[in-house]
């Protein structure tokens, strides 16, 4: 699962990836066009806008991909930078970067582009933007309420007009279309070129349907995470959904045994606070969004275990491993029962009077015993607590 | 030698989107440029002023958050180098390489410069603003859907636009 870094891209090898993705970045910014300022301010003016079209093809082509890795389960969302919203500081940057735009006739990454082949006034750019740099460092203190106003985290744009990804991805989609279609009658008119803008060569036609293809192609990708909870809401897919169960006294052998028994660890669904009450040898709090993290399913993944669900109810227990079991882990059992049953049958076990088979007999044997030293496991336990579990976000950005 | 034409912009793009999805797949993170020049500019702050950036907040705050090391040892500073020869390389198989200063047909030379490094000043404060730049913020901000990149995004362009018509000297 992505992102690779750091676990098998090392951070020194992300170093020589930077300088390889820095290299195709280069060239395709440079073969598009953008290392000439006549070019990048076209589009401000009506006579190219190639700027637009290059920015908003590349943006939406990003963010379907990136949509497909997330529902593909390729990439953990979490781990990935998304920029933080601090409203203010970022609109009036932008109104800045802007005014800087028509002014300077680049941007930082289409000046290196530029002054790499040979563009002077590119190279004077970046002597400006580095000045600009330091005069905000040294002017830090007046910036800084404007900089750190209105914090919002790192939300995504969905989640900020809380309308689904599928649809908005959809609208931005077709925004870019209608941008391409409109730029074009634009800069006919303003190069009084007399040609439609819409020619339906073969080329336009595969152009648009590619972009309508990506459109709808948003509304295929229904997240895995939100189309796998509402499977497991089917009652009848669940009961017909075959899970390997242990018995309560199979557990509770496993418990007494947990030196050999390290088979065995054991996944908690219960909430942090029941937890924290009453926790079992070897286990993990889990919940059910840490199914779907990179970082939390090193542990699932780890060969040679056996994963046990437990939960308060079989129910629960039954629903997590389907979810485990789809997202593609193996050797998961749940505990028959939930750990309801568990507390009924051993650790609040009361004893079968005048036994009168050997079987029950055994069952006296066995549960009394598990019940006077299971509860004592429980108790040294106590002081290991919940696994924290740290989610080192990549470190993005400018 | 004639130069070769640019690459059909829709085919760049798509090249582009592709290179983004790529990286955020392997780094995690997506595409910048401005970031690189702040690393230039803390460590040259460093070297000559070690002890005014000591005791100076701006400083003390990169410094927390970028803990590995020298500033230089960035991600964004070996992509830039990247780019620096990625375009370089492409320049030449295409022509079009030539040292020169380009301006537009009613500008002078002397606006010409001044109009890069102000233009250029003003990116160097706004990227800071904007926590990242065209790609910094906007275009990684897009793949993302992040709210902060894309607001950013279009600001960018509303800003550009607002104040197009006053350098329309400059340029047409």
């Amino acid at each position: 699962m992505g992102p690779l870094v750091p676990d098998v891209v090392s951070n020194n090898l992300n170093f020589i990836a930077a300088l390889v993705i820095g290299i195709m970045f280069g060239a395709i910014l440079e073969q598009a066009g953008f290392s000439t300022s006549k070019k990048l301010v076209g589009l401000f003016y009506g006579y190219d806008f190639t700027v637009l079209r290059v920015f908003f093809t590349a943006g939406i082509v990003a963010m379907i991909g990136v949509m497909g890795l997330e529902h593909y389960g390729l990439v953990d969302i979490n781990l990935v930078y998304v920029n933080p919203t601090f409203l203010w500081s970022g609109i009036v940057g932008g109104l800045i970067m802007g005014l800087g735009f028509v002014v300077g006739g680049f941007c930082p990454g289409t000046s290196v582009c530029a002054a790499a082949i040979g563009k002077i006034d590119a190279m004077i750019f970046i002597i400006g933007a580095f000045f600009g740099v330091i005069i905000f460092a040294e002017g830090y203190p007046i910036f800084e309420p404007l900089y750190k106003a209105a914090n919002w985290g790192s939300p995504r744009f969905f989640e900020t007009l809380g309308m689904s990804q599928n649809i908005f991805a959809f609208i931005l989609v077709m925004f870019a279309l209608s941008a391409f279609w409109f730029s074009s009658i634009v800069e006919n008119k303003v190069n009084k070129v007399n040609k439609p803008p819409i020619r339906f060569t073969p080329y336009y036609i595969g152009i648009a349907s590619i972009g309508i293809i990506m459109g709808l192609s948003a509304f295929i990708f229904p997240e895995r995470k939100a189309s796998l909870l509402e499977r497991v809401e089917d009652k009848e897919f669940v009961s017909s959904y075959k899970i390997e169960t242990m018995t309560p006294d199979e557990f509770a052998l496993c418990l007494l045994k947990i030196n050999e028994c390290n088979k065995f660890q054991i996944f908690d669904f219960r909430t942090e606070h029941e937890f924290k009450k009453m926790s079992l040898p070897k286990s993990t709090l889990f919940t059910i969004d840490n199914l779907f993290e990179k970082e939390p399913n090193k542990l699932l993944n780890l060969k040679h275990k056996v994963n046990v669900f437990v939960a308060n109810d079989e129910l629960t227990e039954k629903k997590m491993a389907i979810i485990a079991g789809e997202l593609g882990y193996k050797r998961i059992k749940i505990l028959e029962g939930g750990l309801e049953t568990f507390k009924e049958q051993i650790l609040n076990y009361t004893e079968i009077e005048n036994p009168k088979t050997v079987d029950e007999q055994n069952t006296n044997r066995f549960r009394v015993k598990a019940k006077s030293v299971i509860p004592i496991l429980i108790q040294n336990n106590k002081s290991a607590g919940p696994v924290k579990k740290v989610q080192k976000r990549v470190v993005g950005g400018c | 030698m004639e130069e070769s034409k640019y690459m059909n912009p829709y085919l760049a793009g798509t090249l582009l989107g592709i290179l983004l999805v790529a990286t955020i797949y392997i780094t995690g993170r997506g595409l910048g440029a401005s970031g690189a020049i702040k690393s230039y500019a803390v460590t040259t702050m460093q070297t000559i002023a070690p002890s005014h950036t000591a005791e100076t907040k701006f400083y003390k705050e990169y410094g927390k958050e970028h803990s590995s090391g020298s500033p230089l040892m960035n991600w964004l500073v070996f992509e830039v180098a990247g780019v620096l020869i990625g375009a370089f390389l492409s320049g030449l198989i295409s022509n079009r390489l030539d040292l020169k200063l380009e301006k537009g047909p009613r500008s002078t030379t002397k606006i010409r410069v001044a109009g890069a490094l102000i233009g250029g000043l003003l990116w160097g404060i706004g990227s800071q603003l904007g926590r990242g730049c065209t790609s910094g913020s906007a275009l990684s901000g897009l793949a993302v859907m992040s709210t902060g990149g894309i607001i950013t995004m279009f600001a960018i362009f509303v800003g550009a636009y607002m104040f197009a018509y006053t350098f329309r000297k400059f340029w047409i």
